[in-house]
């Protein structure tokens, strides 16, 4: 397996994977559960979730790490057990995909508002994602993928943080936009250049959107990115809004939907395309079709 | 300027030293505190919820000006007879039970305090009987429920069954949200309303007080 940038730049686009939450409430994850607890209780799980997608085709197979961090891990009380939560997602990947799939190391929000508009001291907040990190680094993952970022600040603290504990392990930065009457905004007001300058300059080596509304707004999102940047991108995308249908949550966009659409993104030259919220093994089975369609 | 558009123009831009030094400014000019509260403090985050339904500002100038409000809260409560405070209802806030979000439920406590409505915040991981054991002591008005899970959302059913139970959903009335949260997940569980987003969910209060 060639390292993970050069494989980004040669191309062909890369396939990741798709939602893991599903897959835990399937095997008994309750409310108020901390998903990540999950790591040192049940890691045949973690290892069923990795085998799932990458029979499907993902080429790049993620943690159960997003809420690794050990500020969120604190609002559950098991922070102590950061460095331990980290290294068991990121070994149940490896066991399952060996070398022939890239393991991400998913980072997510710390879940607190920072200084100076919340509580969150910047220095904890670094701290709180080196913890999580050098866990992930040092159990071998083979890049760190920062997502669902709202705050440019968190956002490059955590690039900061990556930087910190490893000066080469490669680092994907993915923010989430809301569709508002004047464009794409995160919730903290960050537009779509902000963050492809933002994140760039802090030292991301891919740079994109993940979350959101469903894979059309998502082609617009990347149209946008496309506009700033030359660099490689990632787009991951929910399969549509969460929507309830007889008391049970679901996602309206199916696996052929999604990649009929996500065809769009390969013509603006995104160097990686997965899934996130609502989506299945079918649809990383279905985007690697409609995308890898010639031999590679 | 006068005094009272200044403090809501401060109040806007999350001046919090400038909203504190003018609002006491503002009492030594013999100005009546419940005046200063209404026509400075809660018009401006007024503005401030206004704009920020419409996307013209987000979330971190919000915090500043719930901030600068609270500054000049602080200042007019000792000054604010339970008599002139100008209130337009109590209202029990929560995260509910299994959920630890709790962003966008401040945020609506922020919004609704700013609006001068008496917010009772129970945090996040709130029980059904917290919610209803708490509107019952408080005589609060209406419960609002916040959830970003939708393994959580089920909870907000059981508080609305809880008040109809002990007969309290007549006096009780109930307002939901968060993302997951829809238009018909509220009327399908019964509750009496639901909010999009913090600042409507302000208008949502307003009406059910109604």
């Amino acid at each position: 397996m060639r390292p993970f940038m050069e494989r980004v730049r040669s191309g062909p686009v890369l396939i990741g994977d798709g939602a893991m939450g599903s897959f835990l409430m399937e095997h008994g994850l309750k409310p108020g559960d901390c998903p990540e607890a999950f790591n040192l209780s049940r890691p045949e799980v973690l290892r069923d979730v990795a085998s799932r997608y990458f029979e499907a085709g993902a080429e790049i197979v993620q943690t159960n790490t997003f809420g690794g961090s050990a500020l969120k891990l604190e609002a559950y009380g098991v922070d102590d057990n950061t460095e331990r939560i980290n290294r068991a997602a990121a070994l149940a990947v490896r066991e399952v995909v060996g070398h022939r799939a890239y393991v991400s190391g998913s980072c997510g929000p710390c879940g607190r508002v920072l200084e100076p508009y919340g509580d969150a001291a910047l220095d904890d907040v670094r701290e709180s994602f080196q913890r999580q990190m050098n866990a992930l680094v040092e159990a071998g993952v083979d890049v760190l993928c920062i997502e669902t970022m709202t705050d440019l600040n968190e956002a490059k603290l955590a690039l900061e943080a990556a930087r910190s504990v490893s000066t080469d392990v490669p680092i994907m930065a993915t923010m989430t936009f809301d569709a508002t009457p004047r464009g794409f905004y995160t919730i903290m007001g960050v537009d779509v250049p902000s963050a492809a300058e933002g994140l760039r300059d802090a030292g991301a080596d891919v740079v994109g959107s993940n979350c959101g509304n469903g894979i059309e707004r998502m082609v617009a999102i990347a149209r946008e990115f496309r506009a700033c940047t030359d660099g490689p991108m990632i787009i991951q995308s929910n399969a549509g809004l969460p929507e309830l249908i007889d008391g049970r949550v679901t996602y309206n966009e199916t696996p052929g939907f999604m990649a009929e659409h996500a065809r769009e993104l390969l013509e603006l030259g995104v160097e990686v395309i997965g899934g996130c919220c609502g989506t299945t093994p079918e649809h990383t089975r279905a985007l690697k079709r409609a995308l890898r369609a010639s031999p590679s | 300027m006068e005094i009272l558009p200044r403090i809501a123009d401060e109040l806007q831009r999350g001046e919090d030293e400038e909203v504190r030094s003018l609002t006491e400014s503002a009492l030594e000019q013999s100005l009546e505190a419940a005046t200063i509260l209404e026509e400075a403090l809660i018009a401006g985050m007024q503005v401030v919820g206004d704009r920020f339904r419409v996307h013209e500002i987000f979330l971190p100038e919000v915090l500043l000006a719930a901030r600068a409000m609270n500054a000049g809260l602080a200042v007019l409560e000792p000054h604010l007879g339970k008599a002139d405070v100008p209130s337009r209802g109590k209202i029990v806030i929560g995260t509910v039970q299994g959920d630890l979000h709790d962003i966008g439920k401040n945020l609506v406590g922020i919004m609704l305090s700013g609006a001068g409505f008496e917010v009772i915040d129970l945090g996040k991981d709130v029980s059904p009987e917290k919610f209803v054991n708490t509107a019952r002591e408080t005589g609060a008005n209406v419960i609002g429920m916040s959830a970003l899970l939708t393994t959580t959302m089920p909870t907000m059913r059981k508080v609305v069954e809880l008040l109809k139970a002990e007969g309290l959903d007549g006096s009780v009335r109930t307002l939901v949200g968060g993302a997951p949260v829809t238009e018909e997940y509220a009327r399908e569980i019964g509750a009496d309303g639901y909010g999009f987003d913090a600042a409507s969910a302000v208008e949502r209060v307003k009406a059910l007080m109604e």
